[in-house]
């Protein structure tokens, strides 16, 4: 059984970015088999909690729960609204308070969405640059959807089906494809497990 | 038990009417507040180090010292002592010569700073900072134990044959402990040595320092040094007191808004239900500390902070009356809860624990 953790930072409700992370999850568990848990993780009720983390250093109550979903997942799926030619502030906010390495060897599908097909390279110029600077493993698909990929009534057109599938089995395979308990790291007791003193000594 | 406070020695505006004291003032101040700590029966107080603005403690063992000379009972202490850039043989010279000084009422805590640019100031990189504490610390450990100390490292000049002076006060070395905020290798390193060990507590949850002193406890065991209860455990808390809690809050809210640690984040609210901060009445700040020793068992020092974020020191005093009050309560409450196989206190000068040959921890 895997586990899929899906980061969203839609504002609107309901939310074309919420919307996309959806079928994104769909076509990964279609994948993975019946069985797969899907965790979804909206920022916007997480705004609070994040400034207060930039200010006081630790991550609070909710938030803190939100990181250990995605710290212990199997893949992850990120997807973010683009804002001013990037993901949004409130995005990278979640990935800043992360700690190091919790990303580490992670399957990861990006995503995004915004109002033209003009903004699709901030996949590959903004969200694969800071997944990469956190080690995570990419999928090679991206996903973009602009306002026009959306058919009425939110249903999805040609193309977009096509490629959300397609990433979908990428991560699915991805994370099928590690072997049982790979990298699966828990952040519940980082002082259960401490180096020796004589090796920080002798180091 | 011992009850103290701890300041970091920050020069900040006070935000409710813009007023800054200059650096002169911070220092007498901070030479009052320790004075009445020792007034209103606080046995321990402890000092920063900092080396830019807006902070004062530059050089603690000479404002240690110059309190020491006018007072009788109360301990010296640091919150910290900087063994990361700090040589460990000034350290070791200067807070064996503060013990002299005082009669062996002293001790130290060891902490690295979390300053990027001070590093450079001195020569070092912050990203070793784990490594300077554990070296730094590994050197100066020898230099209080050993006449004759060679060594080569690789963060100082080498030494040959070097002796610090002045030797410990009857061949006791001050007692250590190791202050951190959310580093297992330094909880690590307080229970390889048998020092004490002092979580920050104050600006994260409780939860975090629990699973960090369970750390410290089980690595004490683990050395030899005595059963993981016996582990040596301080604390930092943070309050602020008034007769009427509502008073408390309204007077503490803007000081709390605007400080310089974790002020235009969270509110007052939040932080206090995340965090030890306490707003409250003396009665509130009773309970909550007691409820501390639920997460981290008995423990033999607890330190508040009283005067930063731009308090007046007419404030910060009144604040210490009232933490005497709620100490006198506290100690007869703690000792009923105490294990009688755990110390009630941390070693002091002259006390078998502090005196312990390094060879116990085999």
């Amino acid at each position: 059984m895997s586990r899929i953790a899906v980061v969203t930072a839609g504002l609107s409700e309901p939310s074309s970015t919420r919307l996309l992370a959806d079928l994104l999850a769909q076509a990964t568990a279609a994948q993975l088999g019946p069985d797969t848990e899907i965790d979804v993780i909206e920022l916007r009720p997480l705004a609070h909690d994040l400034a207060n983390a930039f200010a006081t250093g630790f991550p609070a109550g909710e938030l803190a729960e939100a990181i250990e979903k995605v710290a212990s997942a199997d893949g992850l799926i990120a997807v973010t609204p683009v804002f001013s030619a990037s993901y949004s502030g409130l995005f990278k906010m979640f990935f800043d308070v992360l700690d190091t390495g919790v990303l580490d060897g992670m399957p990861v599908l990006v995503a995004a969405t915004a109002g033209t097909a003009r903004h699709s390279l901030v996949l590959d110029h903004a969200m694969r640059p800071m997944f990469s600077y956190l080690k995570a493993v990419v999928v090679p698909t991206g996903v973009f959807a602009a306002s026009e990929d959306w058919g009425s009534g939110g249903s999805v057109v040609g193309e977009l089906r096509t490629r959300i599938d397609k990433a979908g089995g990428q991560l699915a395979a991805l994370v099928s494809g590690r072997p049982a308990g790979r990298r699966t790291r828990s952040l519940a007791d980082p002082f259960d497990d401490v180096v020796d003193f004589e090796t920080l000594l002798n180091s | 038990m011992e009850f103290g406070i701890f300041t970091v020695g920050d020069v900040t505006t006070d935000p409710t009417n813009g007023t800054t004291p200059t650096e002169h003032e911070r220092i007498k101040n901070t030479v009052a507040i320790a004075k009445k700590a020792e007034e209103v029966g606080l046995d321990v107080f402890a000092t920063g180090q900092h080396h830019n603005p807006p902070f004062i403690p530059s050089a603690p063992t000479t404002t240690l010292a110059y309190i020491g000379a006018q007072t009788e009972r109360i301990k010296l202490s640091t919150s910290t002592t900087l063994i990361t850039t700090t040589d460990p043989v000034r350290i070791a010279e200067d807070y064996a010569t503060l013990q002299h000084l005082v009669e062996g009422r002293m001790d130290l805590m060891m902490g690295r700073g979390n300053t990027g640019p001070v590093y450079p100031w001195f020569g070092k990189d912050i990203r070793q900072g784990i490594a300077l504490a554990i070296e730094n610390y590994a050197l100066l450990h020898r230099l209080w134990r050993e006449e004759n100390v060679d060594w080569q490292g690789r963060f100082r000049t080498p030494l040959q044959g070097f002796t610090s002076v002045p030797r410990p006060l009857e061949g006791n070395p001050p007692f250590v402990w190791h202050g951190s905020i959310r580093s297992p290798e330094i909880a690590e390193q307080a229970a390889y040595y048998g020092d004490g060990f002092f979580a920050n507590h104050i600006f994260w949850p409780g939860s975090h320092t629990e699973r960090m002193i369970g750390l410290y406890r089980r690595r004490f065991e683990h050395y030899g040094h005595g059963t993981a209860a016996q582990a040596i455990v301080g604390l930092g808390g943070q309050a602020y007191m008034r007769r009427n809690s509502q008073d408390a809050v309204r007077e503490f809210r803007p000081y709390f808004d605007n400080a310089p640690v974790y002020g235009h984040g969270p509110t007052l609210e939040e932080f206090t239900a995340q965090t030890p901060l306490t707003v409250g009445s003396p009665q509130q700040v009773i309970e909550r500390t007691l409820g501390f020793r639920d997460y981290v068992g008995d423990y033999q020092r607890q330190l508040f902070l009283m005067d930063h974020a731009g308090l007046p020191l007419k404030t910060v005093l009144e604040q210490l009356d009232l933490l005497g009050e709620v100490v006198a309560e506290l100690r007869p409450q703690f000792e009923a809860l105490r294990s009688a196989d755990v110390p009630a206190d941390p070693p002091a000068h002259g006390s078998p624990l502090s005196a312990a040959p390094l060879e116990a921890r085999a």
